[in-house]
Order: structure tokens, then sequence, then C-alpha cells
């Protein structure tokens, strides 16, 4: 596909004598496949450089001890792995991204279904609501942890409104408290992300069409039944789209935390994650190789619970998008 | 359900107790910036009393926040137009183009939705550094442009299947070529997907952190996140400065959304429909 401009037009002068005569499969003229390199050679060579070539050097870095300077020597094989994965600290890391899965997935899918059901509904300035609980998702991660961090101290703005309204047994430190630190996690994640949820539900339950539950309800059904019958099986390849999102964003979960317990804390209040450890552990202890071999790890769970998901859950819904013209 | 025009009082008490959720914590950093610390250490949650506006002109009349605003609006700016460039002309090779390879390159292209830059992040900052780009912006920009791309192409690509064959039929006839259609047709009739996926990349671009952090070390190059997380450490006395640089600071990022908020909603679930 490197054949120069001049001889490439020319060919494609050649083939395109009898244009429509060949089927549209094999025939594509060299014209067309010099139009397509010159096209998506750009996206295609970033693409590879910046985020397929990384990962691949990724896999050979994770095999160094290596502080970052100059090439890599010292090849330690797979001993960063067994460190890895001996770590305690890297297993309470996996297990609070653990958490941080399911409970984003069990507490914001309720919330936003019921919203999105009650905000489905004609009623005025359903656009300004829409922007409004979209506000959090839009804020950067770094000023909602700013933000929550000064709130949730333990002379911060919920312990004084807690004692404000007779609730002043319920004060805590909510940030050092081991207990209660991964639920003020669980907490803002909600808070930032449930709106995201919220949205993308109900522009879902939009596409659906309105003759659906009229003929629902022609035929006697009551509202809950038409949600339950109707709207919810309708609205599944939403669901399971937006579960995907939910399940990669939680295996990356880094700014907040970092932002709120800083590179030291997040251990002692059970809230490091994978990636603030391969932060921590790599770039910060300068570990590079070490840091490597962490996303390799963070970047295989990924991939093998997103092809997992692909193949068993979403095969259904992006079948048609990745097919679609055959 | 036949309700008068307005619809259910409960829909509306449940809309603004989510609103009131949803925007407690935001008004709590923009009205915190109008009060003095000794307020704020009395009584963390109440209001100003007096309004104090010395913290929002400090942060205005410094140029620690105006040289972020300076590198943040340069990062996000030209990795919008990276991505949107590069964008727009794969995806018109994807949706509008019959090539063996062309499943295979759109699936390489939507598995990068898999993978956020927190995956790549060691190597990456390795590759700048050897490309001689840390502590400088487009050491911030390349990275994210190819990491925008995924979204871009999966938002734009239904987008231009949409354009009826026939208006590409007709151009044909009228001697216009694949890439004078894709100039004169495709892109005036894709404005509001590139407008979507230009302010997602913008959004994206303004708000990221992890990136910067690795590549940007020097303070005079710090986009506004590591400004925003490098003021509060250093003024960690100084809460109400914290606040109000912070509310300051997601400006641009609220008005750029709210002005595009459908483009972005209809973009996102164009993409989810397939």
């Amino acid at each position: 596909m490197t054949e120069t401009g001049g001889r490439a037009r020319n060919r494609g002068g050649d083939v395109q004598a009898p244009p429509p005569l060949r089927p549209r499969r094999r025939g594509i003229g060299w014209a067309q496949r010099l139009e397509i390199v010159l096209l998506s050679g750009p996206a295609i060579l970033m693409f590879v450089g910046f985020v397929i070539f990384p990962i691949l050097m990724a896999a050979y870095y994770g095999f160094y001890r290596w502080k970052g300077f100059g090439p890599p020597t010292n090849f330690v094989g797979l001993d960063n792995y067994v460190t890895i994965l001996q770590d305690t600290a890297f297993r309470e890391a996996l297990w609070h991204n653990g958490i941080i899965l399911v409970l984003s997935l069990v507490l914001q899918a309720p919330v936003a279904l019921g919203f999105a059901l009650l905000l489905n509904q004609k009623i005025r300035g359903q656009s300004i609501i829409r922007v409004l609980i979209f506000v959090p998702y839009v804020i950067a991660e770094v000023i909602v942890g700013t933000a929550w961090s000064l709130m949730l101290q333990t002379t911060g703005a919920v312990n004084d409104v807690l004692r404000s309204i007779g609730l002043g047994r319920f004060a805590a430190d909510w940030l050092a408290d081991p207990r209660l630190a991964i639920w003020s996690l669980m907490l803002i994640l909600t808070w930032k992300y449930v709106g995201f949820a919220v949205i993308l539900f109900l522009a879902g339950m939009q596409n659906i069409p309105q003759e659906l539950s009229e003929a629902a309800a022609v035929d006697g059904a009551s509202y809950w039944q038409t949600q339950w019958r109707i709207t919810l099986p309708l609205l599944g390849p939403t669901l399971r789209i937006w579960a995907f999102l939910s399940i990669i964003g939680s295996l990356q979960v880094f700014d907040l935390v970092y932002i709120i317990w800083g590179q030291y804390v997040a251990s002692t209040a059970g809230t490091s994650t994978m990636a603030t450890y391969m932060v921590v552990e790599g770039r910060n202890a300068g570990n590079y190789g070490f840091g490597n071999a962490v996303a390799v790890v963070l970047f295989l769970i990924s991939m093998i619970i997103a092809l997992l998901y692909q193949r068993f859950v979403l095969r259904r819904d992006t079948e048609g998008a990745l097919t679609e013209g055959r | 359900m036949a309700q008068s025009r307005w619809g259910n009082p409960i829909v509306y008490a449940a809309a603004l107790m989510l609103i009131g959720v949803m925007l407690g914590p935001v008004l709590y950093i923009i009205i915190g910036g109008f009060r003095t610390n000794s307020q704020i250490t009395t009584d963390p949650a109440g209001f100003p009393d007096p309004w104090v506006l010395s913290n929002y002109t400090d942060v205005l009349t410094g140029d620690t926040f105006w040289r972020q605003v300076g590198n943040s609006t340069i990062a996000a700016l030209a990795t919008t137009v990276g991505v949107v460039v590069l964008g727009v002309m794969a995806s018109y090779v994807l949706a509008r183009y019959r090539f063996r390879g062309r499943g295979a390159m759109y699936a390489l292209f939507a598995a990068g939705l898999m993978f956020p830059a927190t995956v790549a992040i060691t190597p990456l900052y390795i590759l700048v550094k050897d490309l001689g780009l840390v502590n400088t912006l487009p050491g911030v920009i390349l990275p994210q442009i190819a990491f925008g791309l995924p979204t871009t192409i999966i938002i734009l690509v239904p987008f231009l299947q949409a354009i009826p064959k026939e208006i590409e039929e007709a151009a044909a006839i009228d001697r216009c070529s694949r890439l004078g259609f894709l100039w004169r047709m495709v892109l005036p009739l894709s404005v509001p997907g590139l407008i979507t996926t230009g302010i997602l990349a913008f959004i994206g671009s303004w708000n990221s952190y992890l990136l910067p952090l690795f590549i940007l070390n020097d303070q005079d190059g710090f986009t506004l996140p590591l400004g925003v997380q490098a003021f509060s450490s250093q003024y960690s006395v100084d809460t109400a400065k914290v606040l109000a640089f912070t509310s300051l600071s997601m400006i641009p990022a609220l008005v750029f959304f709210s002005l595009f908020e459908r483009r972005i909603v209809g973009g996102l679930t164009g993409a989810v429909k397939g």
C-alpha cells in the first residue's frame, strides 16, 4: 500500500475505464487505495504510535529491573510479575478495584434507572434538568477531589451539616477511617458518574417508539407493567454499554484517589487502586521496569474482562456495528 | 396518565432533589470562594458573611492562573483540532469505502475504547521522553490526540454512514471526486457530529490529569488540573483561595458543555446504538 502518488493515479485511471462492471468488494482501484491510505494513515499512525506501541513497550520494559535511565539492561524475566502477585499491597489494590467495580454497578444502575424513568415523562424544562445533572460529570476529577476532600475532612462541611441537623453522632473521619474511606470514595464516584448514567438511560428511553407503550396501555397494562415489560427490555443495549463503560472505568480509577488520599495514605485508608499502586510503586519510587509490569497486569485484567464482556454480553449489540453493510 | 400540561408534581420534586444533590458540592466550591478562611473554620457549611471578593480577585490578578489557563487552552484546542481532523478522515474511510481490512481497522480503534491512557502511562512517558517532548505541551497533545481517536471514530462513523448514497452518486455524476465529496458534502453535513466529538475532546483534554502529571514537571508548563493540585497543596491553609481557584478553573468546561449539551448527548447515544 505504499505506492507513489503518480503510479497510483495512473493505475487508478486504468481501472476506472470500465467502472461499474466489477462487483464492489474486490475491484477497488489504486486511486481509491491511495485515498484510503492518505485519509486513514495519519490516524492509524498516531494510534499505533501512542497507544499500541506504548503498550507493547510496557510488556518489554516489564521484564527488566530498570530505573528509567538509558536502555534497560538488567533482565529479570518474570521477577517483577512474581513480586506484584505476591505483594499484599497489590492484592489489596486489586480488591479495592473489585469493590469499586461491583458497587458502581449496584449503586448507580437502580438510582439512575429510577431517575431516568421519572424524568422520561412530559415535563417542562427537561433540557435544563439534563444539563444540571450532567454538571458533576463535566467537572475535572481534580476539582471534584479537591472539593470533596475539603467537605469530608473532620472539620469539613459534611460533619458540620450533620451536627447542625442533630445527627452529630454520625460525624466521622470520612477519609482516614479505613472502614469508611472506600464508602466515601464510592459516594464521590456515584455523585460524579450517576448523572452520566441518567442521561444515557434517558436518551435510550426516548429512542423507544412511543407506539409500544401506547399499545400496551390499550391492552390494559399498568404504568409499571409497561416499564417492566417494554421500557427495560428495550433499554437493554444502553444498559449493557453503560455497564461496560462503568466496568472499564472502575478498573482504571486513579485521579480521585491520588488527589484525595495522596500517594501514601491510600493504602492505609483502604482506597488504593491498581493505577495508584502503579504510579506510586513505579514512577514515584523510580522503578520504571516494575511500573511497566504493573501496567501490563492492569492491561491484561482490563482486556480479559473487556473481551469476556464483549463475547458474552455485548455481542448482540456490537455485531451490527462491526459487520454492518455485509 | 392524564395529567395537565405541566405533568406530575412528584416528578418535579424528585428532579429538584437530584439537581440539589448534584449541584450542592459545586455551589459549595463557588460560594466558599466568597468566604474568608476564618468563616470557613468557624462555620464550614455556612454562607459567606460578609461576601468577600478578594479570593477571586487575587487569583484573577495573579499570573499563575492565567498562565495555566493559557497552557490548558493550547493543549485542549490543539488536541481538539487533531482529534477531529484525523478522526473525520479515518471515519470517512471506514464509513464510505469498501475494502478488505476495514472490519479489522474498525475493531482496532474500537478496542482503543477499552484502554484509557492509564494503562499505557509509564511507557508513554518513556516514549515522550525519547522524543524529547517531556515538559512540553506537544508531549501532552500528541498522546491525547491518539487516545481521543477511538471515541471520535466510533461516534463519527455512524454519522458519515447516514449520509445517503444518492447524494454521493449525484456528486459523482457532477464529476465530484470522492475527496471533493468529502470536502464539499460530507464535512458540512456532519458538522453536528464534528461538534460533538470536538467538545468531548476539548473537555477531556481540559480535565485530564494523569498524562500531564507524568509529562509536565515544570510549574511554568502546568495545565489547570495540575495547577489546582499544586495550588491546593501550596495554600493548604488558605482554603478560601483554593476554592476560588478551583471554581474559576471549571468555568470553561461548564460553559462549553452547557452550550452543546444536546449535541453531546445525541452523539453519545448515536454511538451507543452502534
